[in-house]
């Protein structure tokens, strides 16, 4: 079984997704940076404010390790937060400066007349015109399968070629998943959406 | 439109799924983990787990059996009953649940809402209304699984849990539940009019059809039900089959 970080960064709730990781993989919760260096894969959870996401990683030294494994090629899922830090900037409370792994910013949902953000809600992600997600963590997921999300920002990567899915809520469409390489980030939860969500984190043991 | 979600609902009274009528009169009727397997498989968007005499015994949600149940489910749980500090709501979600339901506590502390907000953000601070029916588009706040009365108008206290920044508001109606009669349109449309978080109606449930009709016009973003699925009069996929041939959006499960 791969051996996989879950890195606790001190933003949120990762009982879930331990849970649901521990199914296909030997997953363990860590804050140290010296465990990055001996892992298969390393996800990124989190849920709340850029800024204190980045400063998470910062103050607990794992910027470096995280980086430094990421060039190396090793997977790297990103939820939620943790997929919106792997831009290059994010605009909350602010502007802060992101990992910086895929070019791209964060910025806040577009607030609609028929839609209540956050978004907090089971919604379809579909693939962009031309996108395969064959040899992807979304290999043999059905367009328009739905997916849990909770979030009031979007990610907006720089190069079309990094969207693997979009998903529409509120009139907006949206990236839902990016890809860069073997690094993914999840804008929604997949350790929140049932079968369909247990399948990609299958997938991504597989990358 | 977005989906409007369908959430079986369990209470829990010592390890036991358990239903009453108006909140009184509780029958044991299975297991948590067994049923929250079940209607997770019928297709349930979300779980409410509601332990209904910790706050009344004033003691604490059972967090172990809720991990139990939590462990091999993987979609979003609410869990409430005793929530009576930060430390509550954060061992509630150590447990496994994604949204903690306050009321009984929140009534009397509301600031307990706005510090569990702080700490863990709008989306997982859910807060649980109880109200009976007092006269024409009038309701009372009760508490303890509708066991005491508040004196505090129901509506208001939806209002003032808004701006002490609770995410989503689970609104029962106790004369409605556990009665399978439907919904008391009246008070969910009361909330939901101003509400700008999502409201999950609960209490009432009798048939597919008197969900359609509570979701038409009462304008809940979520509907939260028992009796009708523990006494197997319907499932989960029924009710989504039901609602999507009647154009109201359901989230469809592939796979």
């Amino acid at each position: 079984m791969k051996k996989v970080a879950i890195i606790d960064y001190g933003v949120g709730n990762m009982y879930s997704l331990h849970k649901a990781l521990k199914k296909f993989s030997n997953a363990f919760i860590t804050e140290e940076p010296e465990e990055m260096l001996t892992v298969d894969g390393i996800v990124l959870p989190g849920d709340g404010a850029f800024h204190a996401g980045m400063e998470g990683l910062r103050v607990r030294n794992l910027l470096d390790p995280l980086l430094a494994r990421i060039s190396e090629g090793i997977p790297i899922l990103g939820i939620c937060l943790g997929a919106q830090i792997l831009l290059s900037k994010g605009f909350e409370f602010g502007e802060s400066q992101g990992l910086d792994v895929i070019p791209g910013t964060v910025v806040k949902f577009p607030e609609t007349a028929n839609a209540k953000i956050p978004h907090i809600n089971w919604s379809p992600i579909v693939a962009p015109s031309g996108v395969s997600w064959e040899n992807t963590i979304l290999e043999g997921i059905p367009l328009g399968a739905q997916v849990y999300f909770v979030h009031s920002f979007i990610i907006k990567p720089k190069n079309p070629v990094h969207l693997l899915a979009t998903t529409t809520y509120g009139g907006t469409t949206f990236c839902s998943v990016v890809r860069k390489g073997s690094v993914y980030g999840c804008q929604f939860h997949p350790e929140k959406s049932g079968e369909v969500g247990l399948k990609i984190i299958e997938n991504f043991l597989r990358v | 439109m977005t989906n409007i979600r369908i959430i079986p609902r369990l209470d829990i009274k010592g390890p036991n799924v358990v239903k009453g009528i108006h909140m009184e009169g509780l029958r044991v009727l299975g297991n948590p983990r067994e049923l929250a397997l079940k209607y997770t498989a019928q297709g349930a968007d979300e779980l409410v787990y509601m332990d209904i005499v910790a706050s009344l015994y004033q003691r604490n949600l059972d967090f172990d059996l809720l991990k139990s149940v939590a462990d091999d489910i993987f979609i979003p749980i609410t869990a409430g009953g005793g929530i009576r500090s930060v430390s509550d709501v954060r061992q509630a979600l150590r447990a496994g649940a994604d949204k903690v339901a306050i009321n009984t506590y929140a009534i009397h502390h509301p600031e307990l809402i706005r510090e569990a907000v702080e700490i863990f953000g709008a989306q997982c601070v859910v807060v649980s209304i109880e109200a009976k029916k007092i006269r024409e588009n009038s309701w009372e706040a009760y508490t303890d699984g509708g066991r005491e009365r508040t004196g505090i108008d129901a509506v208001d206290w939806a209002r003032r849990a808004i701006a002490m920044g609770a995410g989503e508001i689970v609104l029962t109606s106790i004369d409605a539940e556990g009665t399978k009669t439907g919904f008391d349109i009246e008070l969910i449309k009361a909330v939901t009019e101003f509400a700008p978080i999502p409201v999950i109606a609960h209490g009432g449930a009798k048939s597919p059809e008197s969900i359609a009709k509570v979701i038409q016009e009462g304008k809940p973003d979520a509907i939260a039900f028992a009796s009708i699925l523990h006494y197997g009069d319907t499932t989960v996929k029924e009710i989504k089959n039901y609602l999507h041939e009647h154009l109201i959006p359901v989230r469809d499960t592939l796979l």
